[in-house]
């Protein structure tokens, strides 16, 4: 039972279990099959966001500019589309990715070279970022007429039943599953937010991991972009306000911790499909508003208490001193 | 020779203001919006124009700073005053910051009235506002009523639950409910006035309200979000969208039918019936409380005790219209 209670994967499990458990008693028809899929495909976005958070926790730092970053990106390619309507998508995706990632480097090159604070450098570009799409656009939206319709089809397409945002999403959580426990840098990661002194001394350069974890997570908040300017079918300077949060908190809801070190992929995909579910659910069992905030805050409060209360783990030894002859 | 210079110099500026009273029968009104170069206010102007061309004796000047500043606009009223126009127009920048400006206007005898973006009370004589909350909250059902002959269930998408405005205007739809027949409103739920929130509240009504016929979102990310979701879920001609939009972010999703029709203020009556509000008031009307002044072919308005009056219902934009206008705003 205690080896249950630790193991967070399992845990969430569990907890995501008895919340559609209790959902269904105000809601039976959540629990569809159909419904489900579409909770995850609406989670999609915020799984593939959690992924890219995760990897910069990962390395003890935090980046507060990926909604930003997913506007702004999002913002070109719905700009880039309505110029140019006959630019295949895919091309489109890949501006949106470099930007992203082009942004990503910017938050990673001030937290390596200027070793500037992360929580200050992604507070300071999460507003230089808003603050460009507004002098990009003029603080003017990108409607849905203006996009084409290949550009708003392509996350909504079936393929084998299932849209393709959601295959996308699964795809992104395997090559990231990859990165993680298969790469040197997915290694590198976890040494440097667990103990980046002794990290040094194994000869990893903690300001380069950190760096390519901010290229990651910029990355995929740039293939993020696109897919909610055209899944909304709307881009402005104000979307996805304060998504930062979801995302961040999807992270510690997943068991990955603030302190670095600790967390993996199924946790950050567990943690949010967990909000999304939450997200999901609030709209049909019929609770206040007020409420929902409510609940949504105390959720993550119980989480990171509980995280808190696995991670008290005690110091191991790791040199033994020869035994005294 | 000095008393020669000076005769000849009062010659020269009584001969000119001769010039001026003759020409001071083409009444200058200048309209000043928030900024040149935005679709709102050109329209604006396309609307102050035809008043012009209606009354005949009118000259309007449309000017505004570059930027939506308060510095800007004040700038531009002090040249007005200069100009000696007879009536200032503005969609102020700033409620406050514009009053000593326009004081200093009244003072000279211009007349001084706010639309659309209202001055503080000491700083206009009137204010003209494009619409009212009873008319507005009327509106939006109507709007859903219109196309349901038969009744049915309707739910209304709003931003946030502390939102003033638009809960004044779901109260004031809730009271002249009785008023349509069958409409059945069966629940408010909120966006946040945020896309992905907006969508997935519209996901919920779906689910929860299988009978669910319209869908009321007086907020313009709201209605663009159900558009969206509505489309997404299959259910164009089952659901309408209607609300409070702007129609160059709805054209497409008018096109697409997932809204029959929403509504929004006009922006060229705005223009036309401020024109022509000020044009009564250099005519001698008198802006008080309960004052009714004339706008044209849009009637009269009524003042109320802050010297406030409503123009219209709010315009409907459709099918027929809606191209038309998402070139203008």
């Amino acid at each position: 039972m205690s080896k249950f209670l630790k193991n967070r994967e399992l845990l969430l499990v569990a907890a995501i279990a008895v919340l559609l458990a209790l959902i269904t008693l105000r809601f039976p028809a959540f629990v569809a099959p159909s419904n489900l899929a579409r909770v995850y495909n609406d989670t999609s976005i915020l799984i593939i966001l959690a992924l890219g958070q995760m990897a910069v926790i990962l390395t003890r730092c935090i980046d507060l500019s990926m909604a930003a970053n997913l506007a702004l990106s999002g913002m070109v390619a719905a700009m880039l589309n309505a110029a140019f309507p006959g630019l295949p998508i895919p091309l489109v995706i890949l501006v949106a990715m470099a930007l992203g990632t082009l942004l990503g480097m910017i938050n990673g090159a001030l937290v390596w070279k200027l070793d500037i604070p992360p929580i200050v450098v992604t507070l300071g570009t999460l507003t230089i970022y808003r603050g460009m799409i507004f002098l990009l656009s003029d603080g003017k939206w990108i409607n849905a007429h203006q996009m084409s319709d290949a550009f708003k089809a392509l996350p909504r397409d079936a393929l084998l039943g299932f849209p393709v945002l959601s295959w996308l999403s699964l795809l992104m959580i395997g090559l990231v599953f990859l990165l993680m426990s298969r790469t040197a840098l997915g290694r590198a990661f976890y040494a440097v937010g667990g103990n980046p002194h002794a990290a040094v001394y194994t000869g990893i350069d903690v300001g380069r991991t950190r760096f390519f974890a901010y290229c990651l997570s910029g990355a995929l908040a740039g293939l993020s972009g696109y897919l909610w300017v055209s899944r909304y079918a709307v881009a402005y300077v104000d979307i996805a306000a304060g998504f930062e949060l979801d995302i961040i908190a999807a992270c510690v809801i997943g068991g990955i911790s603030i302190a670095g070190g600790i967390g993996t992929v199924a946790g950050a995909v567990l943690g949010a499909l967990f909000l999304g579910v939450i997200k999901n659910a609030l709209p049909v069992i019929n609770i206040s508003p007020f409420a929902q905030m409510a609940i949504s805050g105390m959720v993550i409060i119980i989480a990171v208490a509980v995280n808190a209360r696995a991670e008290r783990r005690k110091g191991r030894v790791i040199l033994r001193k020869a035994e005294a002859v | 020779m000095k008393i020669l210079k000076s005769l000849m110099v009062t010659a020269a500026v009584s001969l000119a203001l001769m010039a001026n009273a003759a020409h001071a029968e083409n009444k200058k009104i200048a309209l000043v919006v928030k900024a040149l170069g935005i679709g709102f206010f050109e329209a604006a102007n396309k609307g102050a124009q035809e008043a012009a061309k209606e009354l005949g004796d009118v000259e309007v000047i449309y000017t505004g700073p570059t930027s939506t500043t308060a510095e800007g606009q004040i700038e531009v009223i002090n040249s007005l005053i200069a100009q000696k126009v007879d009536a200032i127009a503005v969609s102020a920048n700033d409620t406050d910051a514009l009053v000593p400006a326009l004081k200093k206007a009244m003072d000279r005898g211009i007349k001084v009235i706010s639309w659309d973006s209202g001055v503080a009370k000491d700083g206009r004589m009137m204010h003209l506002n494009p619409s009212s909350n009873p008319l507005i909250g009327n509106m939006i059902i109507k709007l859903a009523a219109d196309n349901l002959p038969e009744g049915g269930d309707v739910a209304v998408l709003s931003a946030s639950a502390t939102a003033t405005n638009q809960n004044t205007w779901i109260a004031e739809m809730k009271k002249v409910q009785g008023n349509y027949k069958g409409i059945n409103v069966v629940t408010t739920v909120y966006g946040d006035d945020l896309a992905d929130k907006s969508y997935r509240e519209t996901q919920g009504l779906i689910q929860s309200y299988p009978n669910l016929k319209a869908i009321i979102a007086p907020t313009s990310v709201g209605i663009v979000a159900a558009a969206q979701a509505v489309t997404d879920a299959g259910k164009i001609g089952q659901i309408n969208v209607t609300g409070l939009g702007l129609p160059s972010e709805m054209a497409g999703h008018v096109k697409s039918g997932a809204s029959k029709s929403f509504a929004i203020w006009n922006p060229i009556d705005l223009g036309y019936s401020a024109t022509m509000i000020a044009y009564d008031l250099i005519g001698g009307a008198e802006a008080k409380p309960g004052a009714e002044l004339k706008m044209g072919r849009m009637g009269t308005v009524k003042l109320d005790d802050n010297n406030e009056g409503a123009m219209a219902d709010p315009f409907v934009y459709d099918a027929k219209n809606v191209e038309e206008f998402a070139k203008i705003f």
